[in-house]
């Protein structure tokens, strides 16, 4: 691929006390691509979420993000977490949980045009007629979304979202594609999931965290070619064809269904 | 209703002025418990400001012991009690950020050993000592020093929390998220935590050690049920706190009563009935 790198894992490893999670990982993902990160739940897929966006430091091993360290760069990446332990109490609307997304380490900035950003991103989400609406009165695939706009309305360059589709209606899910779809090609996108046999067919490529090399406690990070599944918007992950992670461009792609 | 004109009369007469300093304490305890309490309250941190309120009592024994042995003459219980409050703060604050696992042993460790220390301590002062006047609060105690001091206090959280409101609001509503954007959310955790010990000392001379940390979440989470934001929760809970602290002020003056009790028992009352209100809204409109 000839875009620029925007995310790149030389020889990662990572352990936390009596606990090997990762060993050599090595991967890189292009400027606009469409990424997804699967492995089954404790494969160390939310330690690897962490090492991207500076959280933890590797043991060994170098992580670039936009070409510097993680720590330094990801208040450029717009994160869409799980916040499992949202709080139904708290008192907040939508449009101040989408300003939330600019909020900087000191200081406030103009008040027109944080509540223009935040309107802008929950346009792009489909969701701007609720801005008023108390946060925790909308259901919990609008919520996703306007996480998603939350993330959005700092104008990210890379955008990652972890497990963006769990416990969500079909309806909510294809409305959440939908917006990532028109992301696609401008914003590098990244989707955490744990479902290891199918992916959104806007995907480019799969990254798996499940394999252990030869003689290695913490496991490494491969790719898996995909395969279209047509007319159901996903693609399927060939598990039994296997890539090199750090190889960005494939001999031959799987037959279509 | 003679009773209560008899209050107002002593409210406004020179001969009461500890009426006067126990009125101007609740008014500006209530800031704190407002602005303070609704950012205890949404972060979820009532539990380690109520270890830390009740660990205070140590700095207290301690300082009353040194000041009446002549080893630190003059010790003001209030000095003893802010160093005590930071320590347990800090003690705290870093057990809960780096060991979760062990944080309630340490938070309730910390909490039964202060107290103890202040016990033990205000047994061997010498002349007599009144452990209930810190646990439960006496307004006889409020001095003028005392309003200077929670004036004070009250000006730096306003102006805290007015400078760095979206920083708060972003770590208590998603913590991780906003340390992506580059909050240094440990550390506006722990300056919420000393700046609450720091309070915690102050207003127990309001409501004593025992209920400060009622009144730091009841007004708050009293004022949450309607609240449209964290500001309107802060502006309705220092309403709420106002209230409280008028009516019994005025109720333990009447009734003859410890003031600190009938805050808290008004307080508590006024929010039971409006959880209940709210569970049956909840109910009828589901």
């Amino acid at each position: 691929m000839s875009s620029p790198i925007v995310l790149h894992f030389h020889d990662v490893s990572f352990s936390y006390p009596h606990l090997t999670v990762l060993e050599d990982v090595s991967f890189h993902v292009h400027e606009g691509e469409f990424i997804a990160l699967v492995g089954p739940n404790g494969s160390g897929k939310t330690t690897l979420l962490k090492l991207i966006l500076g959280l933890e430091q590797p043991k060994t091993g170098t992580i670039e993000l936009l070409g510097q360290n993680p720590s330094k760069a990801r208040v450029q990446i717009g994160y869409v977490p799980q916040h499992a332990s949202y709080d139904p109490s708290f008192p907040i609307s939508v449009l101040e949980v989408v300003k939330m997304g600019m909020v900087e380490a000191r200081g406030r900035q103009p008040k027109e045009k944080l509540k223009e950003m935040a309107l802008e991103a929950l346009e792009q989400v489909e969701l701007a007629s609720l801005s008023d609406r108390p946060y925790s009165d909308l259901s919990g695939g609008q919520r996703r979304r306007v996480l998603v706009a939350r993330a959005l309305a700092s104008k990210p360059g890379i955008l990652i979202l972890d497990e963006p589709v769990a416990n969500m209606d079909k309806e909510s899910e294809a409305r959440l594609y939908a917006t990532l779809g028109k992301l696609k090609g401008t914003t590098t996108i990244l989707i955490v999931t744990h479902d290891m046999r199918m992916v959104s067919s806007l995907t480019d490529r799969v990254f798996c965290i499940d394999a252990h090399k030869e003689g290695k406690v913490g496991r490494t990070v491969v790719q898996h070619m995909l395969q279209d599944v047509e007319g159901d918007g996903i693609k399927r992950v060939l598990h039994n064809i296997e890539i090199p992670a750090d190889q960005c461009s494939f001999p031959q792609e799987a037959d279509n269904e | 209703m003679s009773e209560l004109i008899g209050f107002f009369e002593a409210l406004l007469s020179p001969d009461f002025p500890f009426v006067r300093h126990a009125f101007f304490a609740g008014v500006l305890s209530s800031v704190l418990f407002g602005v303070l309490g609704s950012v205890v309250t949404v972060k979820r941190i009532a539990g380690l400001a109520g270890a830390i309120s009740h660990a205070v009592l140590g700095g207290i024994g301690i300082s009353l012991y040194l000041s009446a042995t002549g080893l630190v003459p003059n010790l003001s219980p209030m000095a003893g009690a802010i160093v005590f409050a930071l320590l347990s703060a800090l003690v705290i604050g870093t057990v809960s950020l780096k060991s979760k696992q062990r944080e309630d042993t340490v938070i309730q460790a910390i909490w039964a050993i202060g107290m103890s220390i202040g016990v033990l301590f205000m047994a061997k002062t010498p002349g007599y000592t009144d452990p209930s006047s810190y646990l439960f609060g006496n307004i006889l105690l409020i001095s003028t020093q005392d309003l200077i001091m929670l004036l004070v206090l009250d000006i730096i959280v306003i102006l805290l929390a007015w400078y760095f409101y979206p920083q708060i609001e972003a770590t208590s509503f998603d913590e991780e998220f906003s340390q992506v954007r580059g909050i240094p959310t440990r550390l506006v955790f722990l300056v919420i935590l000393a700046i609450t010990a720091v309070a915690v000392v102050l207003l127990q001379t309001f409501v004593g050690i025992v209920m400060v940390i009622a009144m730091l979440t009841i007004p708050a989470g009293t004022a949450g049920f309607g609240a449209r934001n964290l500001v309107s929760m802060m502006v309705g809970s220092t309403l709420f706190a106002l209230l409280f602290s008028f009516t019994g002020l005025a109720a333990g003056w009447m009734l003859d009563l410890p003031v600190g009790a009938m805050v808290v028992v008004i307080a508590g009352a006024f929010f039971l009935g409006r959880s209940a209100g709210h569970l049956i809204r909840m109910r009828r409109s589901t």
